[in-house]
């Protein structure tokens, strides 16, 4: 953290969190956090005639752990034509190799991310047992804050408790388990379909019941609904829905989202929602086939726009040649089954499983130009853009490299008819979807809200990541757009947020024109929940790693070595 | 039609990237431009002219210009690669991916050539007048999409690997060739002149592969169906027809299966 004060001076502030839409104003930084004011021997970087905002906050990316490693290891080919060749300056400043375009290496990571002025980033699905690899592998993405989701949608032990409707052993559980893995909050990724793919099945309905656990994907999210607000924790339940990327599947994600009525908020993290549904445009399919395959983005989103207790991201689909990968294992056989191109599926023992497909969205392919136009629409319907975040999925929809390509898309009907003018299908594209008739497009403070502020709130750090109030992180990014006067061509905001004029992170400047010239000072942020000992589930853990774990209790929990530079959220739960 | 001429001056310590010499990067320049072309040996910046005498003129476009090596090129890489138009002749040997990617025009190699020869092509032709090392017309490590189309002709021996992943064109291997032929291959034609180790045609979709010495192991996903008389690169003869690999799946088309088909000489 630099102790040099910096000062902002006469750029267009874009910043939801203390209502500025476009205010000329300064910003001033001191100590690594924002300030009211700094001495005149500030440094002062001058960003009239630019837009100033917070640093990005990614509420759902796949950025490290093994299946992010297996994806780089069984894709060279993602390698061959992506890499940078780094200028003699580059080399002579120390910046790292970069390689990779769906699945890039760490250091590309952290320099992409920097370069459109990303601050936080929430590595999405941790699998607990390897978390000490995800610890070392975020250690090593430079710059980036980062955190984890350890995945509990098919736990041994959390379904053995809801199967009982037993809240508080789960609750307890998920506590002990954040706290050994330095885990952020719960994710949940097809609950019971994963443990269920054991045996070959899957669970594509609420009330499908996991075979051997006689339990139900109803019960699983009820659960997890409510042990998460048991503990208050500063996320809330972060969902990947059952029967992911299945024509038809719109119905049974509405009624998924109806599990979090009744069910109340509780934290002291500022947080509003119950649930955060990821990646949402796999989930609001219509159709019975591919042949009527069609949006369904209306109906979910009239749906989420009335429940205040969810929020949800995008997945935007980005027309690229990509790798999936996702802890939903029969849905990458489903996968690896219509494209035959290489698969990979592991399992992970009492925890959870993965698969990995390489996948090319092909703009000449009606479905996945569907697919492209309801990700866009999902953003278009929103009603409230602080509950709907900007995400690719990544790497499963498109690589994060396109966020600022998909803000594009979103701020310009022009950028998108040009799209949708270059399909191959296009009529028959129209048939199935509605984006031609929205006329919407996104200003920059609705794409500060998807992208800063909302994002921030929804983790519960609205205070920390997302905004410019005093006493906030001086994350903060210029880039070179016009405010009063924004460019005709909607290129030019691509590359504007592509590589941002500016960025300074936790008050050290990180880029500079585009290019990063400072390798920053990363943290890791997890949770650290204080609770009373609950017997039976010590009981339980000690059982359980004696009994069925390949590994010992004492070898499990992340050392505090590999995550040198923490972050500490603390919860306390009482008794 | 213009003739660069490229006189080798130096031997590169490491391996010479040489993705600059193509017709398409050096039509329309003078000889000191084209020697001021970048290229890296490791990770050091290098230009053409560090390592070559550049004599002679590049025609306006690709296709009017023609690249004469008047020299060893063992320690060069990438040459003629992701070429579409013109000629490229090197006169002796040249290192891994001769035409890598290349579209179009035509490459002559006098000596022998190392691996990746044609890697993923779509098109053009390639003359080694020498053997090839392994990988003659494959897909990239990893890759799924092989060699699209062109001709690659090998008048000497060829190695392993050979149209791995192909969809299209033709692979001629003039005399003998070790393992692993159209590996995952979904279209294409490989001809063997010579006698071949084994592993013919795994785990193959579609395409086709003509032997005219012995396979000396056959996989044993092949099936013989019928036997044929064909004309095959100018030379007729009888030749035991299989299909395969039964292992692998195969498309339907018009209600029946399509097979990948290897013709062995009888």
């Amino acid at each position: 953290m630099a102790s040099g004060e910096i000062i902002i001076k006469g750029g267009f502030v874009v910043d939801p969190t203390s209502k500025m839409d476009g205010d000329v104003a300064d910003i001033a930084i001191k100590d690594g956090k924002i300030v009211d004011k700094v001495s005149s021997s500030a440094k002062v970087i001058d960003a009239k005639g630019k837009t100033v905002m917070a640093g990005g906050v990614d509420v759902h990316a796949h950025v490290a752990g093994p299946k992010v490693n297996v994806g780089r290891l069984f894709r060279p080919e993602d390698k061959l034509l992506s890499g940078v060749c780094r200028s003699a300056m580059a080399q002579k400043n120390g910046a790292r190799m970069e390689s990779g375009f769906s699945i890039p290496s760490t250091f590309k990571t952290g320099y992409d991310y920097a370069r459109m002025g990303y601050a936080f980033v929430m590595e999405a699905a941790m699998p607990p047992l390897y978390s000490p690899h995800i610890h070392e592998e975020i250690h090593d993405t430079p710059i980036i804050d980062e955190g984890a989701l350890p995945v509990f949608g098919n736990n041994w032990f959390v379904m053995d408790y809801l199967k009982k409707g037993e809240i508080e052993n789960t609750a307890a559980y998920i506590a002990w388990l954040l706290n050994v893995t330095k885990g952020f909050g719960v994710k949940c990724v097809n609950p019971g379909g994963t443990a269920a793919w054991g045996w070959g099945l899957n669970c594509l309905g609420l009330d499908d019941v996991v075979p051997y656990f006689d339990t139900t994907p109803r019960e699983i999210i009820t659960g997890l609904l409510k042990a998460n607000e048991y503990l208050g924790l500063p996320h809330s339940m972060h969902i990947h829905q059952n029967n992911l990327g299945n024509p038809g599947n719109y119905q049974l994600t509405i009624d998924s989202l109806k599990l979090t009525e009744g069910i109340k908020t509780k934290n002291k993290f500022g947080r509003e929602q119950v649930m955060h549904s990821t990646h949402l445009q796999f989930h609001s399919y219509g159709g019975t086939g591919w042949g009527d395959f069609e949006s369904k983005a209306k109906e979910v989103m009239d749906y989420v726009n009335k429940n205040k207790a969810i929020t949800v991201d995008t997945g935007n689909v980005t027309l690229d040649e990509t790798t999936t990968m996702t802890a939903d294992g029969p849905f990458e056989h489903h996968l690896h089954s219509l494209n035959h191109l290489k698969w990979v599926n592991v399992d992970v023992e009492m925890e959870t499983a993965a698969g990995v497909v390489p996948y090319v969205y092909d703009p000449n392919i009606k479905v996945c130009d569907i697919q492209w136009a309801i990700g866009l629409e999902l953003a278009l319907y929103a009603k409230d853009m602080n509950r709907i975040f900007l995400t690719t999925d990544h790497p499963n929809a498109g690589p994060f490299t396109r966020y600022p390509r998909v803000i594009k898309w979103l701020m310009s009907k022009k950028a998108r008819e040009s799209v949708l003018d270059s399909f191959k299908h296009k009529d028959k594209v129209i048939d199935a979807t509605t984006l031609h008739t929205i006329d919407r497009e996104l200003t920059l403070y609705e794409i500060a809200q998807m992208t800063r502020s909302g994002p921030a709130k929804c983790l519960g750090m609205s205070n920390i990541y997302g905004g410019l109030a005093p006493g906030m992180n001086a994350d903060v990014g210029i880039f070179d757009l016009n405010y009063k006067n924004m460019p005709s061509d909607p290129e030019k905001i691509e590359t504007a947020f592509q590589r941002a004029a500016c960025f300074i992170k936790s008050g050290e400047i990180v880029v500079k024109d585009g290019e990063v010239i400072n390798r920053g000072h990363k943290k890791t942020v997890w949770v650290h929940v204080n609770m009373p000992e609950n017997l039976q589930v010590k009981r339980d853990i000690t059982q359980s790693f004696t009994k069925d774990y390949t590994v010992s209790l004492v070898n499990y929990p992340v050392r505090d070595y590999l995550a040198p530079h923490p972050f500490v959220l603390e919860v306390d739960v009482e008794a | 039609m213009a003739t660069v001429t490229l006189k080798p001056t130096k031997v590169p310590e490491l391996m010479l990237e040489g993705y600059s010499i193509t017709p398409d990067a050096f039509a329309g320049k003078t000889p000191a431009q084209i020697a001021a072309l970048p290229a890296h040996e490791g990770k050091i910046h290098v230009t053409l002219g560090d390592f070559f005498e550049v004599s002679g003129n590049a025609g306006v476009t690709a296709a009017e210009t023609d690249i004469v090596i008047a020299g060893d090129c063992t320690r060069v890489k990438y040459i003629g690669s992701k070429m579409t138009a013109g000629t490229v002749t090197v006169n002796g040997n040249a290192d891994m991916y001769v035409g890598g990617w290349m579209k179009g025009g035509k490459i002559h190699i006098t000596g022998n050539v190392d691996s990746f020869c044609g890697m993923q092509m779509q098109g053009g032709e390639i003359l080694i007048d020498g053997n090839a090392q392994n990988y003659v017309g494959c897909a990239y490590r990893g890759d799924w999409r092989g060699m699209k189309g062109g001709t690659i002709r090998i008048k000497g021996s060829a190695g392993n690997d050979i149209g791995t992943f192909m969809l299209g064109g033709t692979i001629i291997i003039e005399k003998d060739t070790f393992i692993h032929v159209s590996t995952h291959a979904e279209g294409g034609t490989v001809i063997l002149k010579g006698d071949v180790e084994g592993r013919v045609g795994g785990q193959m979709v579609k395409g086709t592969i003509y032997v005219f010495g012995t396979i000396k192991f056959m996989m044993p996903g092949f099936k013989k169906v019928d036997r044929v008389e064909l004309e095959v690169d100018g030379t007729k003869a009888t030749f035991d027809h299989y299909i395969g690999d039964l292992g692998e799946r195969h498309p339907k088309s018009k209600g029946k299966e399509i097979f990948a088909d290897l013709y062995v000489k009888a």
